[in-house]
């Protein structure tokens, strides 16, 4: 288990990396904005956006995920730094757990950025603890991000990979889309029967599988490339 | 029409009979034995043929008529078997995913390949047929039912992994990553299987012998086991081209220089 020390490294790195380029987490953040405000014009009246603040948060943090694992592959390309950290004594799963933490903070960001702005632009009554918005957006963001790692390491060496990525992960992550919308737009409504709570399960069951399965896969992708 | 028994021949007996004299007669010109396959699967395929032209007449002809749904129920006999040959098909690939992650032999990603593809066709034909048969007894065709959406997102998965493959170039990386992306979408099965318990939607759940009248029960174990055997044909089939295209990009010819 010496690997799990080398964990909190890949993070910092990976932290760094987002630091130094600070204007990608940013160009991430008015991405986002902007989907909220091309969704906000495509509706036909105003009165429905409360109810579909809770679905275009998690379309807006879907999307800006795309790009942002997009590009945490794309970096190590540039320069062979992948290989460098292969053939330094990292293990895989290091690398891919400090990746997926990294990936989840990064969305994490980008919610706390976006949250209230669907909140000023969308209007919604929350009627629901807030706190729990908290633990949905935390699973949210952990579900989106484990696959998304993976996928996003499957992708980056194919041809086209900007467009496959989308077409990988959203099939896998529509479990993920389905329960942190429902459970965010059920506590903005008023969560009358409880509901809530299973939807947060199913967004558990779905973190467990995925971050100890896409680990493993993980290592026999670097093994290949 | 007339029961099936009552014929004087059963439409599979009658097309199994004339393919098995043409292929004695073929294989006399050719001076091999009477009874030569140039394949083993090709007696899948036939058998496959044969019983799925019987089961479809009694399906169509002798099955009884369905109490609520009447006639509209027969598209059954192929929604059912194409249903069950689906989850079989990418039940397999998914053993043959972890096979060849484990073993890393060139056979097992070539049968990932198949039996990707013939389960994307088997899951096309599903959706099809489904959305006939919820036009008349749902009164639309698509409806945002949790086992309808599963199984389209099951297979825009798997065409996702076939996307995947089309665009790696070398060859032990196409076959790694083409087994990590079936697993992955591998874990769609298990919310498509389950769909219809952890959410009671439109879609029925899964039916059993005892909940199905006994009639209906056998015409569909025909059909189901005649699509099993044509499957394995096209499996194996796909499995033959997978194979001969890894030989191609395995062996280059020599150039000119070296041979002379």
């Amino acid at each position: 288990m010496s690997w799990l020390w080398q964990v909190p490294a890949v993070v910092a790195k990976e932290l760094l990396v987002e630091w130094r380029e600070r204007s990608r987490v940013s160009g991430l953040f008015f991405y986002s904005f902007a989907l909220l405000l091309m969704v906000a014009f495509a509706m036909p009246n105003t009165k429905m956006l409360a109810d579909i603040a809770g679905g275009a948060l998690w379309l807006g943090l879907l999307l800006a995920s795309t790009r942002s694992l997009d590009q945490s592959f794309k970096v190590e390309l540039e320069n062979g730094a992948l290989e460098g950290l292969v053939l330094w004594p990292v293990d895989p799963l290091a690398l891919y757990y400090g990746k997926a933490i990294a990936n989840t903070l990064v969305l994490l960001l980008v919610a706390a950025a976006i949250v209230p702005l669907v909140i000023v632009l969308y209007h919604p009554e929350i009627k629901g603890d807030p706190w729990q918005l908290v633990g949905i957006l935390v699973l949210g963001s952990a579900a989106l991000a484990a696959p998304g790692t993976l996928v996003a390491a499957l992708t980056v060496q194919a041809r086209g990979s900007s467009a496959l990525l989308p077409m990988l992960l959203f099939p896998l992550v529509v479990p993920v889309v389905l329960a942190s919308a429902r459970a965010t737009m059920l506590l903005f409504d008023g969560d009358l029967m409880g509901q809530v709570d299973d939807w947060m399960m199913l967004l558990l069951a779905f973190d467990l599988v995925h971050w100890s399965l896409d680990g493993l896969l993980f290592t026999r992708i670097v093994d290949e490339g | 029409m007339p029961p099936i028994e009552s014929l004087p021949i059963s439409p599979g007996a009658a097309v199994g009979l004339v393919a098995l004299v043409a292929i004695v007669v073929a294989n006399q010109r050719a001076g091999r034995t009477p009874w030569a396959l140039p394949r083993w699967e090709h007696a899948f395929g036939l058998v496959g043929l044969c019983t799925i032209l019987n089961g479809q007449y009694m399906g169509l002809f002798e099955a009884p008529r369905e109490r609520m749904m009447g006639e509209v129920a027969r598209i059954l006999y192929v929604h059912v078997p194409s249903a069950w040959l689906t989850m079989v098909v990418f039940l397999f690939t998914f053993l043959f995913a972890v096979a060849f992650l484990f073993t890393g032999r060139k056979v097992f990603d070539q049968l990932v390949e198949a039996t990707i593809e013939v389960g994307v066709v088997l899951a096309i034909l599903l959706q099809c047929t489904g959305m006939l048969f919820a036009k008349p007894t749902w009164g639309m065709y698509w409806d945002w039912d949790p086992r309808l959406v599963s199984t389209a997102v099951m297979t825009l998965s798997f065409i996702g992994v076939l996307t995947l493959r089309s665009l790696v170039v070398d060859a032990d990386q196409r076959a790694t990553w083409t087994s990590v992306g079936a697993i992955l979408a591998s874990t769609s099965m298990a919310v498509t299987y389950y769909s219809v318990q952890w959410w009671r939607s439109v879609h029925q759940m899964q039916s059993s012998p005892d909940t199905v009248a006994k009639p209906i029960v056998l015409v569909l174990r025909i059909n189901a086991f005649a699509l099993l055997f044509l499957t394995v044909w096209f499996v194996a089939r796909r499995w033959r081209i997978a194979a001969a295209r890894a030989r191609e990009d395995e062996a280059p010819p020599l150039p000119e220089e070296v041979l002379a």
